[in-house]
């Protein structure tokens, strides 16, 4: 999809997220807060697919990031009176970037089980951290009260969660621009380069090594500005942003979704949140069983998730259709 | 200009008690055709991959173009123009041939690093690459993706790439390892046409390949470098007689 | 010491196989609950409730990999831990169905509770009884993997498993033996260890990230390794929850991060 010989102009297909995100708005006006959940964790996905889909890295510990944003964002409004949205996005972005490019710089030496285990170290860290330094991020109970000023001095963050929603799709919007971008250009394709074949990016004079603390802290940042809005929309954080169980959660929400094809981390989140919404209150014990059954199937029957059988599918058609032309002659 | 493209200085190599190289002193001309030959286990991949920066010498130095690169790593020493093929091919498989090789050009020119432009507006680059395969015969492929080449045009990709660092010396790793007897002439033809100013290096196992694109050779023997001349005193030394050619006749 | 029965199954299996099995939790529960049911449900004493626990998730990892792992062992690693993950979920979802959100109860026999005097001080007897065990284990496995037939084979394809193929070892029976025997272990450790780390629906996750610890920091592939890891965080544990309670767990996290940085392959490992 990235690289040299790939057409980089908008596909009129591209436009289909947007579209149904604004028909959501306007027909699905009692789900808005869960729409504004769903768009954040599609940024956190964008952030994930970022270094997982592109460049290879495999982390459970991308929660940290996401983490460190929310909890910025919230320590800043309900601590610190900072209330401007887009002050509290800054900052949430700042400090993960921090965040990511020192451990980056750090862990990136390592591979595999080893760099696995450091990202679930550092996430682990930081939870403790929150856990235990409750004066200030309010410990277990977490931190409610956020304040939020209105956007743009204008739109308040509302019960019914409209302005949330728009707020959220906006930021989205800009993540994916930055993200498309990105992908497709020579920086992109250098990416896929080195999650194809990392012995011969270092044969061709890549210096690997400093191009994926790049990346991890683009990425770090981007998930820290998602944990941010996170708590911009619930006006509360708490520990659950934090550790292996957020990280989990978007990994299979990824996968599920398509890994390395951008709009599989719009896909995943969608309909993994979706029916999560549905299935995890009237049957919370199966919910678990039917995600790790799903999971075992998609890795072993449908490794591209579904983006992924969705272009089988295509492919079949386009096959059919030929041969039937074939014979028609 | 420094005289010569690469050298090494007493280069040793130690595994705990196991000597895989032994003082070696090797000399590449600018502009040379030079091959290294030698038995199995004589130690030819440890001493290319102690050229290009896979593993460190136990001791010596190694200098490209006058230059002491002993401790720089692999990628810095191919951006100062230290090129190689693998042994093994080292393709990114699923990309198109083309993408292989703007890879590499894009790293040599620096244009890896931008994030704005989509790489498919880097016409120069493109540009660049398609000419690169067309020397090499392989504009036909340029959107194939590599693993659906055959193997022998598959070796060819690997020069390719080689060929798009604009490297000053050149390290071939047996390229004509694995290829049909039937491609293999069009690899002899590649090798022969590519540009003079590069100095080459040849690994091979391929003897007739070696006596006909060789003009020095040199043969190591259980990490020692037993004798080095030109094609004729190796083929008339007793002594490389004895040790390779005679195993050679009979494969 | 029970981290270290559990994880040492772990340790060999991924240094053997190279699989990332986050799931080896699911194990060690397991033969929690083994020991749970056979004891309360069938009244089989200790001794035998525990042999039973390491036979029967011994048995159910063979089918396990049969079915399922040896698909995945050229998957790559990513494949291999979205894999272990949905196992993990199931389970826990089965554990959770089966029984409930409470611990499995455990009943010590009498001559392994209360307290021993050993040098002029108390120990509490259980303890005692799980270091003897454990030393007693690594003795085993150190004699099965230095001078058996079996261990060197198992040697031989941990350190190159193209070479060992080659020379006529049936890897894949092989496989199949150690990761039995590794779960195995792990379903072992999770039935003595069901006094000290209860064993409930949430156990594979609670406790992953110190297997992978435990694990990581001693070295894939290792026997010693994992060892010296357990009594490493053990000590630390300690230590830590009596001089700086506040910071418990946080040590632990730091130590292995140090550790690894500086060690990338573990202290004892094995693979290049």
């Amino acid at each position: 999809m990235s690289g040299y010989t790939s057409n980089p102009r908008i596909r009129p297909q591209e436009s289909l997220p947007w579209i149904i995100a604004i028909a959501a708005f306007f027909l699905l006006p009692e789900y808005l807060s869960l729409g504004a959940r769903i768009l954040v964790y599609i940024l956190f996905a964008l952030s994930l697919d970022l270094i997982l889909g592109y460049a290879g890295i495999i982390t459970l510990g991308h929660s940290a990031f996401f983490g460190l944003g929310a909890y910025t964002a919230g320590i800043l409004g309900a601590k610190y009176g900072v209330t401007d949205p887009f002050l509290q996005l800054i900052a949430a972005a700042a400090a993960a970037a921090l965040l990511g490019i020192s451990t980056g710089a750090v862990i990136l030496r390592t591979k595999a089980l080893t760099l696995l285990m450091l990202t679930l170290a550092i996430t682990s860290i930081v939870l403790e951290i929150a856990n235990k330094a409750s004066w200030l991020t309010g410990g277990a109970d977490g931190l409610s009260g956020v304040q939020v000023a209105p956007v743009l001095g204008l739109f308040k963050f509302d019960l019914f969660g409209r302005t949330a929603f728009i707020y959220c799709l906006v930021a989205l919007f800009f993540g994916w621009l930055l993200v498309r971008r990105l992908i497709y250009s020579p920086f992109g394709a250098m990416l896929t380069g080195i999650r194809e074949n990392t012995a011969r990016m270092h044969a061709v004079g890549a210096p690997v090594y400093w191009r994926l603390v790049l990346v991890y802290t683009l990425s770090a940042t981007m998930a820290g500005v998602a944990g941010a809005l996170l708590t911009q929309v619930n006006q509360f954080v708490g520990l659950n942003v934090l550790g292996l169980e957020p990280s989990g959660d978007l990994l299979v929400m990824l996968i599920l979704g398509g890994v390395g094809r951008l709009y599989g981390a719009f896909v995943g989140p969608v309909v993994y949140l979706v029916a999560q919404d549905y299935l995890a209150k009237q049957y919370p014990e199966y919910w678990y069983f039917g995600i790790g059954v799903l999971l075992i199937v998609v890795v072993l029957f449908a490794r591209g998730g579904i983006l992924g059988l969705f272009d089988k599918w295509l492919q079949a058609l386009s096959r059919q259709r030929s041969s039937a032309r074939a014979s028609a002659r | 200009m420094a005289a010569s493209a690469l050298e090494t200085e007493k280069l040793c190599k130690s595994f705990g008690a196991l000597t895989v190289a032994d003082d070696i002193g090797f000399r590449l001309a600018p502009g040379a055709r030079h091959a290294l030959i030698g038995p199995n286990g004589a130690g030819k991949t440890t001493f290319v991959n102690m050229l290009t920066g896979a593993i460190p010498p136990s001791s010596g130095r190694i200098l490209l173009g006058g230059e002491d690169i002993t401790r720089v790593n692999q990628a810095a020493r191919v951006r100062r123009g230290l090129g190689r093929t693998f042994q093994i091919t080292t393709l990114f498989r699923k990309l198109p041939v083309l993408d292989n090789v703007a890879l590499a050009i894009a790293e040599r020119d620096g244009v890896a690093r931008r994030m704005w432009k989509a790489a498919s507006r880097y016409s120069e680059i493109i540009g660049e690459a398609e000419q690169l395969l067309a020397t090499l015969g392989l504009s036909a492929d340029a959107r194939t993706p590599v693993q659906d080449l055959p193997y022998g045009r598959q070796r060819l990709v690997e020069i390719a790439i080689a060929l798009g660092l604009k490297p000053t010396v050149l390290l071939l790793d047996e390229p004509a390892a694995g290829v049909p007897s039937q491609d293999s002439h069009h690899l002899l033809d590649v090798l022969a046409a590519l540009p003079t100013e590069i100095a080459i290096l040849i690994i091979e196992h391929d003897m007739d390949l070696v006596f006909r694109f060789a003009s020095r050779i040199t043969v190591l023997v259980q990490g020692q470098v037993l004798v080095e001349g030109t094609p004729q005193e190796i083929a008339a030394d007793r002594r490389v007689r004895d040790v390779y050619l005679g195993e050679a006749t009979h494969a | 010491m029970i981290l270290y029965v559990i994880s040492v199954g772990l340790s060999v299996t991924m240094g053997l196989m190279g699989f990332i099995n986050l799931a080896h939790g699911v194990f060690a529960m397991a033969g929690g609950f083994i020991l749970s049911t056979a004891m309360t449900r069938l009244g089989l004493p200790f001794p035998l409730a525990v042999l039973a626990a390491f036979v029967v998730v011994s048995a159910g990892s063979i089918v396990l990999e049969r079915l399922l792992y040896s698909r995945l062992y050229a998957a790559g690693d990513l494949a291999q831990v979205l894999f272990s993950i949905g196992l993990i979920l199931i389970s826990m979802a089965v554990a959770r169905l089966i029984y409930g959100n409470l611990a499995a109860p455990v009943f010590l026999p009498d001559y392994l509770r209360g307290q021993v005097h050993i040098l002029g001080r108390d120990f509490p007897t259980y303890r005692v009884f799980l270091i003897v065990f454990s030393s007693l284990l690594i003795a085993a496995l150190w004699f099965g993997v230095e001078r058996t037939r079996w261990g060197a084979m198992v040697r031989a394809a941990v350190d190159n498993r193209g070479m060992a193929q080659s020379v006529g070892i049936n890897t894949r029976q092989l496989f199949m033996a150690t990761f039995a025997l590794g779960s195995g272990l792990a379903g072992l450790g999770g039935a003595l260890g069901a006094d000290i780390l209860p064993v409930q629906w949430s156990y594979p996750f609670e406790h992953l990230v110190y297997f992978l610890i435990v694990v990581a920091v001693g070295g894939l592939g290792s026997l010693r390794g994992p060892f010296v890891a357990a009594l490493l965080i053990g000590v630390a544990d300690t230590a830590c929850k009596y001089w700086i309670p506040e910071f418990g767990a946080f040590l632990i996290y730091v130590a292995t991060m140090a550790i690894l940085l500086w060690r990338p392959m573990g202290l004892f490992g094995v693979r290049a």
